[in-house]
């Protein structure tokens, strides 16, 4: 019993600093809730760099912490459509329910691409809202960060002028890092590459970058020898700059294809933590730059 | 007027595409989806004559899969939220006789708070570790040894179900469940009050970025009356107390929690059945009842590795320990006989998507006591429709 009062006695000052308690679907969500929320918000990240984000299970521990959760922060655009419902309904936490102001999606922020004029399975796993990987274009974070800030403010209101004072401080330094890295970029303009998933494709569009294939033959389908075989035939027409995957895809496939068309392969973090340099959201951009610049030469 | 209607829905639409809720842009209209599936399979023994000597027979769909190209069930389920506060879910199964058998169908509230969720209607037990697991998602086509002899294949009884999620950071759930009593070991009665009634327990959690776990604790008791199955123009019944105890766990790894190229589970149930009671022996010559006891048990072990996309391999081993049977009534059928069945089930499929799986199975049954039933079949599952989600 005294056991139990000291533990309970150490517990409750850290819950008490917090304020919030954010459950954020991917790691860019996490580090984005942590850049508004500073010291006020208490952030648990789903799932790391290295899991695709196509295929996450409903584990026990996500479950858990949801059931606390103030907020949920995840992508929306049916990325998580396989895992987060059942993690929702099974929280029996009314807050963060679908409709609920505990329910954020970073879609209903950002301006998504590559919307299909039809959806059918036979197309592969498209998304009916378009393309959910919007994260990789800084000016999507902006909108993000803009509409979860307000969203922190709403549900925390007495400490809405501290995130809102967090969300400018970070729309000044996020500008401005933006339009250093389009300057730095300028040499990734026009760069035909080969991607694994149609998961860059927002970097791609922002910094006009050019995908010549895909090593997926559909997305969501694993490569196959018959369409790898396709796509180093047309890369011998018309050559690309480096073959480039994400850090969480299998690398065989896209080894080969580097190795066979004599290409670079590059790997980018494709979120926070997915290589060493990307440790936040500045170093996501920072790093995937340097790396594809790299194999720009 | 519904033209109309529908012309302001598709403008709505159309103007603000990416701004709505993604979500909520289906336009109410509730998930829908369609499983198929269908077997070709061949055994050594006839499924016709499939029984589990030393248990008694539960009622249940427990034969193995018929000779020959049969259809399987085809799951149809839709679901969709009622309102702020419910959760509405069902799955029609149509069976290959042309007969259509709600499996589920049954509400869930989403508004209680403080982790409490209760649950109405017609739902899969949460019962152990499989009994939840719709059949359309096992690992094998057909359920493991003891699920059939003890709950006839799996529990939905018609009752509610209220859980609670503790507030820790590791996953404590406990659930409670009152029931009808549809379903094997109980019987339904005209009675005011449940029939059935069961408590569970899991806790849960990560070991690493790689392996999670779940394990679990299940009790179950009914007070069938007059439960009974005829065998040779005889018929057995059982008035009294079923009580089943299940230990369940359930562990996954894959590299940095990654499954897409990798991953391994590891999955195992134990059963106790505790039943107390009188039993009936009707053989329209000399009826008999008298007190009765039994004490049986069993268990299955089964393993599931993904060694490269698409491709999986599975084994499983499953054994029922006829325990003891002490009456002083004449045993008919299967009960009467000194059997310990066990069973050997090996398994591998391809998935060409998440949408479709083809499995080729094979099994050495030895649920009769004379004789070893060799089943080999191959499998489809094909899932239309709204991307469900799959239980952890």
């Amino acid at each position: 019993m005294r056991f139990l009062i000291v533990l309970l006695l150490a517990a409750a000052p850290l819950r008490a600093l917090a304020a919030l308690d954010i459950f954020a679907c991917t790691p860019e969500w996490g580090a984005l809730a942590r850049e508004l929320g500073g010291e006020r918000a208490s952030v648990y990240t789903a799932t790391n760099a290295l899991q695709d984000p196509h295929h996450v299970e409903a584990r026990p521990s996500l479950i858990a912490r949801a059931r606390r959760a103030d907020l949920v922060v995840c992508t929306g655009a049916e990325l998580e459509v396989g895992w987060l419902p059942l993690v929702l309904t099974q929280s029996g936490n009314p807050k963060i329910q679908l409709g609920q102001r505990g329910y954020f999606e970073a879609a209903s922020a950002a301006k998504l691409i590559e919307v299909p004029q039809r959806v059918d399975r036979a197309m592969g796993d498209v998304h009916a809202s378009g393309n959910p990987h919007l994260h990789l274009d800084p000016r999507n974070i902006a909108r993000v960060a803009k509409a979860l800030a307000q969203r922190m403010s709403v549900l925390d209101a007495k400490d809405a002028s501290y995130y809102l004072e967090r969300e400018v401080e970070f729309q000044k330094r996020w500008q401005a890092v933006t339009l250093r890295w389009e300057r730095e970029a300028e040499p990734l303009a026009g760069m035909p590459i080969v991607v694994y998933h149609k998961d860059l494709s927002y970097f791609i569009a922002w910094l006009g970058l050019r995908e010549v294939g895909t090593l997926e033959p559909k997305p969501g389908l694993p490569p196959s020898a018959a369409h790898l075989a396709e796509l180093l035939a047309g890369l011998k027409q018309s050559p690309a700059k480096a073959v480039v995957r994400s850090a969480y895809s299998d690398p065989r496939a896209a080894d080969w294809l580097a190795h066979e068309a004599r290409l670079p392969a590059v790997v980018v973090p494709f979120t926070v933590g997915g290589t060493e340099g990307a440790k936040d959201l500045y170093g996501l951009f920072e790093d995937t730059i340097v790396r594809l610049k790299a194999a720009a030469r | 007027m519904q033209r109309k209607l529908w012309c302001a829905a598709a403008l709505a639409a159309a103007v603000a595409p990416a701004q709505a809720q993604v979500g909520g842009a289906k336009a109410f209209n509730p998930d829908i989806s369609l499983i198929l599936q269908g077997t070709a399979a061949s055994s050594s023994q006839d499924p016709e004559n499939y029984r589990i000597d030393g248990f008694a027979p539960s009622g249940g769909e427990v034969g193995p899969a018929e000779r020959g190209f049969s259809l399987g069930e085809s799951e149809l389920t839709i679901s969709a939220s009622i309102d702020p506060y419910f959760r509405g879910y069902m799955t029609a199964a149509l069976t290959p006789e042309n007969e259509v058998e709600v499996e589920e169908a049954y509400f869930q509230t989403l508004a209680l708070g403080r982790g409490f969720t209760l649950k109405g209607g017609r739902f899969l037990s949460g019962i152990g570790y499989q009994n939840e697991i719709h059949q359309h998602a096992w690992d094998f086509q057909d359920a493991p040894l003891p699920y059939k002899a003890f709950l006839g294949g799996r529990y939905n009884d018609d009752g509610v179900q209220l859980r609670w999620l503790a507030p820790t950071d590791l996953f404590v759930e406990l659930g409670a469940e009152a029931g009808r009593g549809r379903p094997f070991p109980a019987t339904e009665e005209s009675r005011n009050g449940a029939n059935a009634a069961s408590l569970f327990a899991h806790l849960g959690g990560d070991v690493g970025a790689s392996t999670a776990w779940r394990a679990g604790l299940s009790y179950l008791r009914a007070t069938p009356e007059e439960r009974s199955f005829e065998d040779g123009g005889v018929t057995q019944s059982f008035t009294g107390t079923s009580e089943l105890w299940i230990a369940d766990f359930i562990l996954k790894w894959a590299p940095n929690g990654n499954p897409t190229q990798t991953n391994f589970k590891l999955q195992g149930e134990v059963f106790r059945s505790k039943e107390n009671g009188e039993l009936g022996y009707d053989d329209g010559v000399a009826p008999a009842t008298g007190d009765y006891a039994s004490r049986q048990s069993g268990w299955y072990l089964q393993a599931v590795y993904q060694f490269m996309p698409r491709w999986r391999a599975g084994l499983r081993l499953d054994r029922l320990d006829r325990g003891t049977v002490d009456t002083a009534v004449p045993l008919a059928g299967p009960l009467a006989v000194e059997h310990d069945p066990s069973r050997v089930t090996a398994m591998i499929d391809w998935s060409g998507s998440e949408f479709s799986r083809l499995r080729l199975q094979y099994a050495e049954d030895k649920s009769r006591a004379d004789a070893t039933d060799r089943q080999v079949l191959v499998q489809y599952i094909f899932s239309l429709g709204a991307h469900g989600a799959h239980k952890f």
